[in-house]
């Protein structure tokens, strides 16, 4: 049956003007088609293109704070600026970039990958996108209303917090309607694979994606409302007379940073379980062999996800907890090394004696096991609890998690957008362009991270726009390597802009190993797949 | 201020890496020898970067140093087989040589034997990173207690316990503004220990158990000090504590460790390590100067004195928000140039500075209280900003003295 291409739909808004398929109502056109949209795979392209601009917007933000410290001194910005720069980068990559980005990756590919025509609430989904925007203008929004945005951290302690100005009451709404966007797309993610599955797919013959999916939407809906509670908290000692993180009335600070990281060490797995999702889908697929240990997989996704819940006090270890409080969390953090390590394992052992080539998903899928296990063993050394008595709230700490979330957690999205572009527009991307932006963007990673465990170690605190003259090398190098960094992701840009418009015409397999319901589809699949679901064996 | 520690200083041999070495006792023709080529070495120290943990100037920072020291072979040994084995693979298992896949895809043993070895493994680490926790959290049987109180944006000291009882000092960085401020692209040059120097140091004695309480006045600060693997939250409302014990004598620079606001970058921590002899002596004038501060607030003082000193507190307290210029900045710090409360009379802005204030320009920000500062810093500070830049002349009442800002404190 004929079908309007998704992808022309995409390139060329309101050029085509025929009926859809099934003789449904004739679907808006232009602005309003993507306003009021339901189709899940209109939603993920909004979600991915959200995701960028806000990805532009942080690493604009994190030029300018490299920008300031390429020197020792103070050449550019004021240091109460400065301190809304470092807090802004983090919250909008971690709000409006990261996670979004992979609810982009869930809503194009979950239905497709079960078997069904969409997600189980389409009209909710469309909410859970355009909520997204506003709550973008409220925070951005934050710059420019007196005293400026949040300068306390994307962790945004009190009583810090309760000496911002309004940007931090922006923040606060901000984040809420973000909190609120994630747990509805999550309700919608679990009723989807829960009950929508093609007959024949059992939960055990899932993609590993769906699975890393179905684990985060749980943590997700377990932990956004406590971010709720801890921002509203704040909100009300702030304005409305309460003493929750005051001593004077009877409160503790220290009660906010066990609220916010009971969200906050879950959210950090939440940012990263679907990039194992995706890795997980590349490895299998450029390796032509079978993911290994697919069981184990399962199971080593579910036990990270558990144990991410009994960790949060490892952000905490300076505050003054007594011993067997420290120890405990300790312990409980070294453990999620195993189920970690597990999972880097069994990519291996894909790897092991299939048959490689090395396109830019691949490249960016090794890429990313190597890079992110460095950051995983930063991670490691961190939660030995003498050790971050020294490395708390200094550069190492500062590069283990942008090896982890960058290197980790973007790059897994790049290797997901190279994998999936062609299936989604119909056109395979430039692979020269593809393998330019994954060499630049690791060596100049590499450049910008690396050192900065060197400067955590050697004594440089964080949230700092000055040092002494001893960490000035170091800084130099990050700043450069950071240009270098933001400068490649354009390259990203223009490839994924040059395959939406046009190349040579994808196959529906379009990778010789991939594997999985979506790639039994047309590429581009048509605006509404499996409406008559498929048997699966 | 420089405590006087004596001759010891002219002694004080640096080692290749910059750091003091022991002195007197060794003062001889090796020691000189060393100290020479140590010199020399001194200044290209200064220029090298570093890659790990500086030298540990405590029984406890040498463990964690080790502790890190073995986290990092394990974890070089672990990525060495790890990587090693994935880019065999990547070099032997492509399609470009020929590599036909093979299909198996589970075994449960080899599923087992990767979960329980690196168990293992963990647990190995586990064990002496309890024994190194448990000496960190011991802070009982201290020889001296002092408590640090983290301040926006600076650290004040009392000496509780122990020789030197009694002793109070505030520690604000000496660093002066016209080696940060590089707005114009021009600044003066910026000293060895840049942003890492104070007005008054703390002083302890070596190879001594000092138990330091920490505590905040307002936001959660953290005291640092990494040559002796210490990091202690501040946080306002509670007190904490930790311990150190030095093992050389030298002087030993940290930064606060936790956000705290816009001058959190430059609110150091100094501690001067130095014999037994020498930190008697050095409690016997800090005493002096204890009374001495106090009786300072009693007696009147001249308008040039005040003038003087200050001009050195408006600088080092004042300036950070409201400017050299008493320009403040637009939006965020009000000018104190033409200001209607330094201008009007002086109880006012004695009181405004005793409080702090709600912000001007924002509802919630806010001048953080400056009653940590000694009677006669503030009348001084005070003074200076009535008779500085225009407001020469113009204000009510042009001088302040310690006394009326004693009588104003509640």
């Amino acid at each position: 049956m004929s079908s309007t291409s998704h992808a022309e739909d995409l390139a060329h808004g309101h050029e085509h003007d025929h009926d859809h398929d099934h003789g449904h109502a004739h679907h808006p056109r232009g602005f309003m088609r993507w306003l009021t949209t339901t189709n899940h795979k209109d939603i993920g392209t909004l979600y991915l293109s959200f995701s960028f601009t806000m990805f532009l917007v942080g690493g604009i933000l994190a030029l300018g704070i490299r920008a300031e410290l390429f020197k020792p001194g103070l050449q550019l910005w004021h240091p109460e600026f400065f301190n809304q720069l470092t807090s802004m980068h983090g919250l909008i990559m971690v709000f409006g970039a990261i996670m979004p980005g992979f609810v982009g990756f869930a809503n194009w590919l979950v239905p497709m990958q079960v078997g069904a025509p969409d997600m189980a609430f389409a009209r909710l989904n469309n909410w859970s996108f355009w909520l997204l925007p506003p709550a973008a203008i409220l925070l951005v929004g934050s710059f420019f209303v007196p005293g400026g945005a949040v300068a306390a951290g994307w962790t945004i302690y009190a009583p810090l917090t309760l000496q911002m100005g309004p940007g931090m009451d922006l923040a606060i709404f901000a984040l809420h309607i973000l909190g609120a966007s994630s747990i509805m797309g999550s309700i919608n993610i679990i009723v989807t694979i829960l009950n929508m599955r093609a007959p024949g797919m059992t939960l055990m013959k899932m993609p590993l994606f769906v699975w890393t999916w179905l684990i985060t939407a749980y943590l997700l809906i377990a932990v956004m409302p406590v971010l709720a509670g801890a921002i509203t908290m704040t909100l009300t000692d702030r304005h409305f007379g309460t003493s929750f993180f005051n001593a004077a009335g009877g409160g503790d600070p220290v009660l906010f940073q066990h609220v916010f990281w009971f969200f906050g060490h879950p959210e950090v797995y939440i940012m990263i379980l679907p990039g194992f999702g995706i890795i997980s889908a590349v490895i299998p697929a450029f390796a032509r062999k079978p993911l290994f240990g697919y069981s184990s997989m399962v199971y080593a996704t579910a036990s990270i996800a558990i144990l991410s819940f009994i960790v949060w006090a490892h952000h905490m270890f300076t505050v003054g907890m007594p011993a067997a409080g420290i120890l405990f969390f300790m312990y409980a953090t070294v453990l999620i090394a195993v189920p970690t390590g597990v999972k880097v394992f069994n990519w291996i052992a894909t790897m092991w004696r299939g048959s490689m080539t090395f396109e830019t998903p691949m490249l960016f899928a090794v890429g990313f096991i190597f890079v992110f296990t460095m950051g995983g063993f930063t991670g490691l050394i961190l939660a030995i609890a003498p050790i971050d008595f020294q490395a708390q709230d200094t550069y190492y700490v500062v590069a283990h998690f942008h090896y982890v979330l960058v290197a980790g957690s973007l790059f897994s999205m790049f290797a997901g957008v190279y994998y999936w572009l062609p299936k989604w527009t119909g056109h395979m991307y430039n692979e020269t362009l593809g393998k330019w932006h994954f060499w630049l963007s690791m060596i100049f990673f590499n450049v910008t991270f690396f050192p900065m465990h060197f400067l955590g170690l050697a004594g440089m605190p964080r949230r700092v726009p000055d040092y002494n003259l001893q960490f000035a090398d170091w800084n130099m190098v990050a700043s450069i390597g950071a240009f270098g960094f933001g400068l490649s992701q354009l390259i990203f840009l223009a490839c994924v802009l040059k395959c939406i418009k046009g190349g040579p015409k994808a196959t529906a397999q379009v990778w010789e190993g991939a594997q999985g319901l979506e790639w039994t589809l047309p590429s581009p699949p048509p605006y509404h797949s499996f409406e008559v679901p498929p048997q699966v064996k | 201020m420089r405590s006087p520690l004596g001759n010891a200083q002219r002694f004080a041999v640096r080692d290749g890496a910059g750091r003091v070495r022991s002195t007197r006792r060794r003062g001889r023709l090796p020691g000189t020898l060393l100290g020479a080529g140590g010199l020399a070495a001194a200044a290209t120290a200064l220029a090298q970067s570093r890659y790990n943990l500086q030298p540990p100037a405590s029984a406890v920072a040498q463990e964690i140093y080790d502790l890190h020291t073995t986290m990092l072979w394990i974890c070089t040994v672990i990525f060495v087989a790890v990587f090693g084995t994935m880019f065999y693979a990547i070099w032997k298992h492509r399609k470009s040589v020929g590599h036909v896949p093979a299909q198996f895809h589970e075994s449960t043993t080899v599923e087992i034997a990767w979960t329980l070895v690196p168990l293992v493994i963990l647990i190995g680490m586990a064990i002496p990173a309890t024994r190194v926790l448990l000496q960190i959290k011991d802070t009982s049987n201290p020889d001296i207690t002092i408590k640090a109180t983290g301040y926006q944006w600076k650290w004040g000291y009392d000496y509780l316990s122990g020789e030197g009882q009694g002793i109070s000092l505030l520690s604000a960085m000496s660093t002066p503004r016209d080696q940060i401020d590089r707005y114009d692209g021009t600044g003066a040059p910026q000293g060895e220990h840049y942003l890492l120097e104070v007005d008054n140091a703390i002083t302890v004695p070596v190879g001594k158990k000092v138990r330091i309480l920490t505590t905040a006045e307002d936001v959660i600060h953290s005291w640092w000090l990494p040559a002796f693997g210490v990091k202690q939250d501040a946080i306002p409302g509670f007190v904490r504590d930790t311990w150190f014990r030095a093992d050389r004598e030298g002087v030993f620079r940290g930064q606060c460790a936790e956000l705290c606001g816009k001058e959190h970058g430059f609110m150091p921590i100094v501690v001067n390590v130095v014999s037994a002899q020498q930190y008697t002596a050095w409690v016997g004038e800090q005493l002096k100067k204890t009374s001495s501060t106090a009786a300072e607030a009693d007696k009147v003082w001249s308008k040039p004195d005040l003038l003087a000193r200050g001009e050195k507190v408006y600088g080092s307290v004042c300036a950070a928000c409201h400017q050299p210029t008493g320009q403040g900045i637009p939006n965020a710090f009000p000018p104190l140039e033409g200001s209607k409360v330094v201008l009007g009379p002086s109880a006012e802005q004695v009181k405004l500075v005793l409080a702090g204030r709600k912000g001007v320009f924002t509802p919630n920000s806010q001048m953080p209280s400056q009653a940590m500062l000694s009677d006669a810093d503030i009348a001084a500070a005070i003074t200076y900003t009535r008779n500085a830049w225009s407001n020469k002349d113009k204000a009510a009442a042009d001088m302040v003295q310690p006394a009326e800002v004693k009588a104003l404190r509640q």
